[in-house]
């Protein structure tokens, strides 16, 4: 085994690309979440996203127009479990489950003609002179927009839910809807919004992996990506930064025992795959168990205003 | 107190209707400024569909509502809030998660920001002698700080029209005492109250005028000073009813006994019970009284087998049965009765027959070889309904179907008539109409003359004083020295549930 080979600034430069898709996913999960309804449908709307962006870039020759298509195609998708869930008053986890099933079948389909395609992928952001620092340089200040636009939604997410009055209403929908309702607040209005930015955020997450990461289409290449960051958004009590901090666990364990396994590490290749399951999910019990938080106390229950 | 001040809301024919229901029909009352206006009705009278139309959460389908003479039809709550309306819920209207802070700011039109906010809330709950941390959690709080929660956000607002919904249901007498001397001061400063309660004497004592609802029609008003709580319960009702009368009756042997009787909280916000030791006696009522939140629901889990307990801490006849589940407990003669009587009681979808099926089956042999013995379980169905006076169409409908006092004398008579030897029940006439309640609680009367031991968990102080020989005070999950019923006053009780905690009388004026 040759461990020198791992250098850390690249590892840990990788780690944030190959964080990101999750980190989107899983942070429009929680502010669904937090809205109180449950959309197990992440999967299927991260799958849409990567094949809606792929198309639309190749067509275009814009990534840019390429990530919008696909936050599009996410919210789209997701609107329909909006209609199904907030006015039809469907079972949230069925619905969740049927959207996931529907988006894997809808993507192979439309990604039939792009199998084997190159898309134009994101330019890395030029930082100038930061990006010279040594270690930090190569670290922080070497990535594409999409990278830097993710952390700052973490930000943007946090300070909206902690500081302002949309931000409290949505939490009060999500804590309890009989109560948002009786003093005067749209619940529906409310949860259908947040439903539609987490199926974009979803969208978005879809896109980074067939535009920037792999770069290309494949059917089923989010590869359960969707459910790990579903899982992420429980562990991490409902919080944006302990979101980032499961995300950037997971995808830098991740890049680890890729790296490790590059390297010859002497350990079965099958537990090195495992580790960034059991390595996310050991740390984000861990953090969850100290009872930061509970659940929005309305998750995943319909609501209908009766009168 | 003011009487002549000008009219600030009158109400002109209003009426609403859902499917198959009047609720509302042509209502019409007149408030004024500085006036405390009492609305009174059995559950089902019209009294929260009347007030929701105030509050812009129904619209209703006929009349007219006047604010200062304009016309006043709020689309929703926050234009009802805009205009100067606002309301004190009974339920749904805190948030557990959320700070006081951020529950008065979702009540609030324009919440200033944050760190003024609370200086405001401060502000006004000092000088209204309701003291609140804006910072704390409000799933952390008790009943009665929760109630001042709902109120300073109301006051904060400066309303010129504020409905109470029930408030004192969930204060101690002390507690309700300064709820009063703040409405006072209240309406002192020219705010229309409308105050619904079914608590006569506090109506009497509290209120300048009353309104009387049955059936969504207004059958009377008059002044409460100077009308006596029976004739406004007649009222009420529309029909005079018998009052409950208590035998004479002699206590036998320990049937019940709890020894230090402990359980840590269920949940979050939950009430864990410390040291709870009392006992029993056939033929006797105990009563435990409380302010809702106290512990009542965790100790009916524990005493109905829902959560074991460790060895040696409840015994019936002498024998210990806490590690035994509900079943086990049945067949031995605990039987009890939750407050929640759909979904805990009874189950919503199922039939009157199995619902009686779920609890009966093993004390009225109801099985089979393990087999449903359908038609004895419907008999024994019909016998419930016959006995305790079930309006409803047969043993086949959905428990869902009745109505909740209809719902509440079967899932109380169900249990009755499986002649256990220990009943517990927990809020037994809860939301029931009087003439049901005064048939329930003398059947628990009669229940025990035949030599039944019953526990009674009420938070409803006139019900104890009714039915129980002894009385005891849920505070916080301990329970208080437990006294005869006839040594103690309504101040004395106040003060074994706690007093008023930190309440002071409002510094206004």
């Amino acid at each position: 085994m040759d461990l020198a080979t791992i250098q850390p600034a690249i590892l840990i430069a990788s780690l944030m690309v190959s964080s990101t898709p999750i980190l989107l996913a899983a942070l429009g999960e929680m502010v669904v979440e937090r809205a109180g309804v449950l959309n197990l449908g992440v999967e299927g709307m991260m799958i849409t996203g990567a094949v809606s962006g792929f198309a639309v870039a190749i067509n275009s020759g814009s990534p840019a127009l390429g990530f919008l298509g696909a936050a599009a195609a996410g919210a789209a998708l997701s609107l329909a479990f909006a209609v199904l869930t907030q006015f039809l008053l469907s079972n949230h986890v069925a619905t969740g489950l049927a959207l996931t099933l529907a988006g894997l079948g809808l993507s192979a389909l439309v990604g039939k003609p792009y199998e084997g395609m190159k898309a134009p992928t994101l330019p890395k952001l030029d930082l100038g002179p930061l990006a010279e620092i040594p270690f930090l340089g190569r670290v922080l200040f070497s990535h594409d927009v999409m990278v830097y636009a993710s952390l700052a939604l973490v930000a943007a997410v946090w300070a909206v839910l902690r500081f302002t009055r949309a931000g409290l209403i949505l939490r009060a929908v999500g804590e309890s809807a009989e109560a948002a309702h009786a003093l005067g607040y749209d619940v529906v209005r409310v949860r259908v919004l947040a439903i539609l930015f987490g199926g974009a955020l979803a969208g978005l997450g879809g896109a980074y992996i067939s535009l920037v990461r792999v770069p290309q289409w494949t059917e089923g290449m989010t590869a359960g990506a969707g459910w790990i960051a579903l899982a992420i958004v429980v562990f991490a009590s409902w919080r944006a930064g302990w979101v980032l901090v499961g995300a950037y666990l997971f995808g830098g364990v991740t890049v680890l025992q890729l790296n490790l396994q590059a390297a010859g590490a002497a350990v079965p290749v099958a537990l090195l795959s495992a580790a960034p399951y059991l390595v996310t999910i050991l740390v984000l019990v861990i953090i969850s168990a100290r009872g930061l938080q509970g659940a929005p106390a309305a998750l995943g229950r319909s609501f209908h205003a009766s009168g | 107190m003011q009487r002549g001040g000008e009219t600030v809301l009158s109400l002109e024919g209003l009426g609403k209707s859902y499917p198959g229901v009047r609720a509302c029909d042509a209502i019409s009352l007149d408030m004024r400024r500085g006036e405390i206006h009492a609305l009174l009705g059995e559950n089902g009278a019209g009294k929260s569909t009347l007030v929701k139309m105030i509050y812009g959460l129904v619209t209703p389908d006929a009349g007219e509502m006047r604010l200062d003479g304009q016309p006043f039809a709020p689309p929703d709550p926050n234009a009802a809030r805009r205009a100067g309306v606002a309301m004190v819920f009974q339920h749904f209207s805190l948030f557990d998660a959320l700070t006081v802070a951020e529950n008065i700011a979702l009540g609030m039109e324009d919440a200033p920001p944050p760190r003024r906010l609370a200086a405001r809330i401060r502000e006004v709950s000092e000088l209204y002698g309701l003291p609140l941390d804006p910072r704390r959690t409000v799933g952390t709080l008790s009943a009665g700080e929760r109630q001042r929660v709902e109120i300073v956000r109301c006051l904060l607002q400066g309303p010129r029209v504020l409905i109470m919904d029930e408030p004192t249901s969930v204060l101690t007498p002390q507690e309700a005492e300064i709820l009063f001397e703040t409405l006072r001061k209240l309406a002192a400063e020219g705010t229309a109250i409308l105050y619904i309660s079914h608590k006569l004497e506090e109506i009497r004592a509290l209120c300048d005028t009353a309104t009387i609802l049955r059936r969504g029609e207004v059958v009377g008003t008059c002044t409460p000073a100077e009308t006596t709580a029976r004739e406004m319960a007649e009222l009420m009702v529309g029909a005079s009813f018998a009052p409950v009368a208590a035998a004479a009756r002699e206590t036998g042997g320990v049937a019940l006994e709890a020894r230090g009787l402990a359980a840590p909280a269920p949940g979050a916000f939950g009430t864990p019970l410390h040291d709870l030791s009392f006992t029993l006696r056939a033929g006797e009522v105990l009563g435990l009284g409380g302010v809702a939140g106290n512990g009542q629901d965790e100790l009916l889990a524990v005493l109905a087998g829902e959560r074991a307990l460790p060895r040696g801490m409840l015994f019936l006849d002498g024998a210990d049965v806490g590690r035994l589940g509900p079943q086990a407990r049945r067949a031995r003669g605990l039987a009890t009765a939750p407050e929640e009587r759909l979904g805990h009681a009874a189950a919503p979808e199922m039939s009157l027959t199995e619902n009686a099926l779920l609890t009966a089956a093993r004390r009225k042999g109801l099985l089979r070889q393990g087999f449903i013995d359908w038609a004895a379980a419907r008999r024994f169905a019909e016998a419930v309904i016959d006995r305790f006076d079930v309006r409803t169409p047969g043993p086949e409908a959905a428990a869902r179907a009745l109505s909740g006092g209809n719902l509440q004398k079967f899932v109380i008579g169900r249990e009755i008539a499986q002649a256990p030897r220990v009943l517990v029940v927990n809020q037994p006439t809860w939301g029931v109409d009087a003439a049901a309640a005064a048939a329930i609680r003398q059947a628990l009367l009669d229940m025990a003359a035949a030599g039944t031991a019953i526990l009674v968990i009420s938070q409803d102080l006139d019900e104890l004083f009714e039915v129980a020989d002894r009385f005891g005070a849920l505070v916080g999950g301990r329970l208080s020295e437990i006294r005869p019923m006839h040594d103690l006053s309504l101040e004395r009780i106040g003060l074994m549930m706690g007093g008023a905690h930190d309440m002071e009388v409002a510094h206004v004026g």
